[in-house]
């Protein structure tokens, strides 16, 4: 054999190394039956502070929240009550149905986006930035009504592209560390980093209140939190990947019960 | 053959600007034999990369025989013992980039800038460790021998 032809052929052997051992590096579903909310990683403190509406340091952003939906505001002095009434009522699973197809924007919208919409087109009211008081107050009342519900977003011809982008995402190694979401979320979950336990990253709660943050906080925030981790560069805020990213992921806790607002260390 | 195909590897995957004063790791089967650079690692520095969460990162992930630090990872190999598990060259190529003795670790390349996406700003084109910071590194893993 040839010099060149042996070098060809150690290129081949070489690309079909890496493409067998890129399948076999790739992450493995966790089984429905063995999914776990971050709820079931907590002590038992941690739990009762969640579970007791009195001591649930969310339920405070909640009570501003409807307020906020009561009030009256923007060009056309409407209320979020005057449009969609009751929220215990009109609201009830909406937030563990989203993110939503939104057909004049030609995409999926998680609930902040959808109460900003809502705000520019029925209230003229100009929009409330991510992490405000407001938006986290406004969210927080409206997933509240879907709590104990289970977490269904539609995924048909029209969110299935947004699913797989989103999914892309959950599986793409990037930023310094070369680690994806799935590599710790799917493959490591109950191990420790550092001293903290690594869960599956199911979405059941948000907005929620984090011990760490001494703040309730929206998905997106944390969804940040672990790119900087990764020494990555974060998506700006607001950014369509995380949309795309929550709907994989709710997909991904398809069934599970939804907590918000959840307490997590 | 081989000092070819090694070299071919090599090119496509360290860059000039981080290599610019260091040796070129050369990879001989899953070790990297000779040090980054000239100057001999030192296991007291060493110690002080691997415990900090900022620079070394290694308790993320690793525990080891550090009683001082709490909140150890438990999601990659004990470090104890590591010196004697494996030789200096292959503690070297595992820490420059482990995916070439394991493509499928979650462990990051500490002396790679290529191939990486997305990466934040401030850390772009940067490696994760100096070269002398990984001599170090591999001089106080090798006294771990229990």
């Amino acid at each position: 054999m040839s010099r060149q032809a042996l070098m060809r052929l150690a290129h081949f052997s070489l690309a079909v190394l890496l493409v067998a051992f890129g399948f076999a590096a790739s992450a493995t579903e966790i089984p429905l039956s063995e999914r776990k909310s971050g709820y079931e990683f907590m002590g038992p403190q941690s739990r009762a502070m969640q579970d007791d509406d009195t001591a649930n340091p969310g339920m405070l952003s909640v009570f501003d929240g409807e307020a906020l939906w009561n009030a009256k505001t923007g060009a056309t002095n409407q209320s979020c009550a005057g449009c969609h009434g009751d929220a215990t009522q009109s609201m009830k699973g909406a937030a563990a149905r989203y993110p939503a197809f939104n057909a004049s924007r030609g995409r999926p919208l998680d609930l902040e986006g959808q109460i900003n919409l809502c705000r520019a087109d029925r209230q003229q009211a100009s929009p409330f930035a991510y992490e405000s008081r407001e938006l986290l107050a406004l969210t927080a009342y409206v997933a509240r009504q879907s709590r104990g519900m289970p977490i269904e977003p539609t995924i048909d011809a029209r969110t299935q592209p947004f699913l797989d982008a989103g999914r892309a995402i959950f599986d793409l190694r990037q930023g310094q560390l070369n680690l994806s979401c799935a590599q710790c979320h799917d493959d490591q979950w109950g191990q420790r980093l550092a001293g903290t336990v690594i869960p599956q990253g199911h979405p059941t709660g948000y907005p929620q209140y984090r011990l760490e943050w001494q703040s309730l906080g929206s998905l997106q925030r944390r969804l940040r939190n672990c790119l900087v981790g990764m020494r990555a560069e974060p998506y700006a805020v607001g950014a369509p990947e995380y949309v795309d990213l929550t709907l994989f992921l709710m997909w991904r806790a398809r069934g599970m019960k939804f907590e918000a607002p959840a307490v997590r260390p | 053959m081989r000092p070819i195909f090694i070299a071919f590897v090599l090119g496509s995957v360290f860059t000039a600007p981080a290599l610019a004063q260091e040796t070129r790791p050369e990879i001989v089967g899953d070790a990297i034999p000779q040090p980054l650079v000239a100057i001999r690692g030192d296991p007291v520095r060493g110690r002080a990369i691997v415990v900090d969460r900022q620079v070394g990162l290694c308790l993320l992930c690793h525990s080891g025989p550090f009683p001082e630090q709490r909140l150890q990872g438990t999601l990659a190999p004990e470090l104890a013992g590591a010196g004697r598990r494996w030789s200096e060259g292959q503690l070297r190529l595992r820490i420059v980039d482990a995916a070439k003795a394991n493509p499928a670790t979650i462990m990051p390349p500490y002396y790679r800038t290529d191939g990486l996406v997305r990466v934040a700003s401030a850390y772009r084109g940067k490696t994760l460790l100096t070269a002398q910071q990984i001599e170090d590194v591999v001089a106080f893993l090798m006294t771990l021998r229990d």
